[in-house]
């Protein structure tokens, strides 16, 4: 039996939303393959009779300004988003959790829309993308809307997007100003491959000793990508000081929910290792935000 | 029934017009099809680069690319690097340096080395190092390997 019977290689996003309609299914769409090939062989992921490969959408691979945000089209290789000036003078978060993913192979061929369309709690890109405050632009047959970028995920591996209707086509990120800055770090076992044992992304805005607003996300900390809202509350227009991080973390501990996961991690060491990881990543972004 | 696609693309610099069927690899294509053995079916999972091939000028594992996505593409494989039997100079450093052992990851190498040239044609160590991570060597724990593309460079 074959994995599928078919392929197809829309030129347009609405071309490909036809097909995901109208193509005999089960219909798969297809950015990059890196993860999904490797589940489908493996028998991971349901067969399917179309894939629909995007990459070929000209408005799926653009990385340009919009209005007052960054905008990175869902099938931008990981090579390229690592590349671009507009991505690194905005995005550190992103760049760095780009430049952590496998190798250069992977990276020429694995995509942002991919990585967040399988929906997993601790994969890099999601990570960062929840801590910049991003939104996926959704295509269904109606045209394009905005979604809040956590609004996608439903549990580990499922995505709130109708799978027989709609595609993640791009995502917008808001440009960084003055005092704004984004971190991303992760602690694992070997570099590449594997999922983190832990990651964390922090985007902040400061006032010399002042957390005005910031944003916290850390991966897994529950069945979907998650972001500390009760730790951000707290450090919202305060001064900063070492008792504050301290409080920080307790709320992370408390809103958070650091489980065992066979092969990468036990909750207790998590549960251990997720003070440093938070102030490790809180610094960097700190420190950025006074330079920038 | 599985449906076929005929692409037209580039293999060191021939242009071939090939009928794949849809669940193609590239490895599986330029292996069977082409007749290109140099590139190498490791893992068959994008983890050991032993299939590296360059894909419109950059290395990608050809086990988790569809030969029907390469419609226009132009590829190289270990076989492209060297002209009219004459190595390049790559190739020949990793022979004087001993970086080849059982030599099958050798292909892979070569052409996420020649990539990282290309790209950068004075790199640092740290360079090569980051350039050749998606290469996976059991044999001569990498030292070799790395001597051998900083001597390719040396004037």
């Amino acid at each position: 039996m074959h994995l599928w019977q078919e392929f197809r290689q829309p030129i347009s996003i609405s071309e490909a939303i036809e097909d995901l309609i109208n193509a005999p299914s089960p219909v798969v769409p297809i950015a990059g393959g890196t993860d999904l090939l490797l589940e489908m062989r493996q028998g991971r992921h349901e067969a399917a009779n179309t894939l629909i490969d995007l990459t070929s959408v000209p408005e799926m691979n653009v990385i340009e300004k919009r209005g007052d945000s960054l905008y990175i089209g869902a099938c931008v290789p990981v090579s390229q988003i690592l590349a671009s000036t507009l991505v690194n003078n905005n995005a550190e978060a992103l760049i760095e959790a780009c430049d952590l993913i496998a190798g250069p192979q992977v990276r020429n061929t694995a995509t942002l829309g991919g990585n967040v369309a399988h929906a997993l709690p601790a994969a890099d890109g999601t990570i960062a993308l929840a801590a910049l405050g991003a939104s996926a632009e959704i295509a269904n047959p109606d045209g394009l809307r905005k979604l809040p970028f956590l609004e996608l995920f439903l549990g580990p591996g499922k995505s709130a997007i109708d799978k027989t209707s709609e595609l993640i086509a791009g995502f917008y990120i808001p440009l960084s100003h003055k005092g704004q800055a984004s971190a991303f770090k992760r602690i694992m076992r070997p570099q590449g491959v594997a999922l983190p044992i832990l990651n964390c992304a922090v985007w902040l805005d400061g006032d010399e000793r002042t957390v005005k607003d910031i944003r916290i996300a850390i991966g897994p900390g529950g069945p979907t990508p998650f972001r500390a809202t009760v730790a951000e509350l707290l450090m919202k227009n305060k001064k900063l000081d070492e008792e504050l991080i301290r409080e920080a973390v307790k709320k992370v501990l408390e809103q958070g929910s650091f489980r065992t996961s066979p092969r990468r991690a036990t909750s207790e060491y998590r549960k251990h290792v997720v003070a440093g990881l938070f102030s490790d990543t809180f610094n960097q972004a700190w420190e950025r935000s006074n330079n920038s | 029934m599985i449906s076929y696609h005929q692409i037209t693309l580039k293999v060191n610099g021939e242009t071939e017009v090939v009928n794949v069927p849809a669940n193609m690899t590239l490895l599986v294509m330029l292996r069977e099809e082409m007749g290109l053995t140099g590139v190498k079916n490791g893992c068959a999972a994008g983890e050991c680069g032993a299939c590296t091939v360059l894909m419109n000028g950059e290395p990608v594992n050809s086990c988790m690319v569809l030969a029907a996505e390469c419609d226009g593409a132009e590829v190289i494989t270990v076989e492209g690097l060297s002209h009219n039997g004459q190595l390049i100079k790559l190739q020949e450093m990793l022979i004087a340096k001993g970086g080849v052992q059982c030599g099958f990851c050798t292909p892979g190498m070569l052409i996420s080395a020649f990539a990282l040239l290309k790209r950068n044609p004075d790199p640092s160590e740290n360079e090569i190092r980051e350039a050749l991570v998606g290469n996976l060597c059991r044999c001569t724990g990498y030292v070799r390997i790395i001597d051998a593309v900083k001597a390719s460079v040396e004037k």
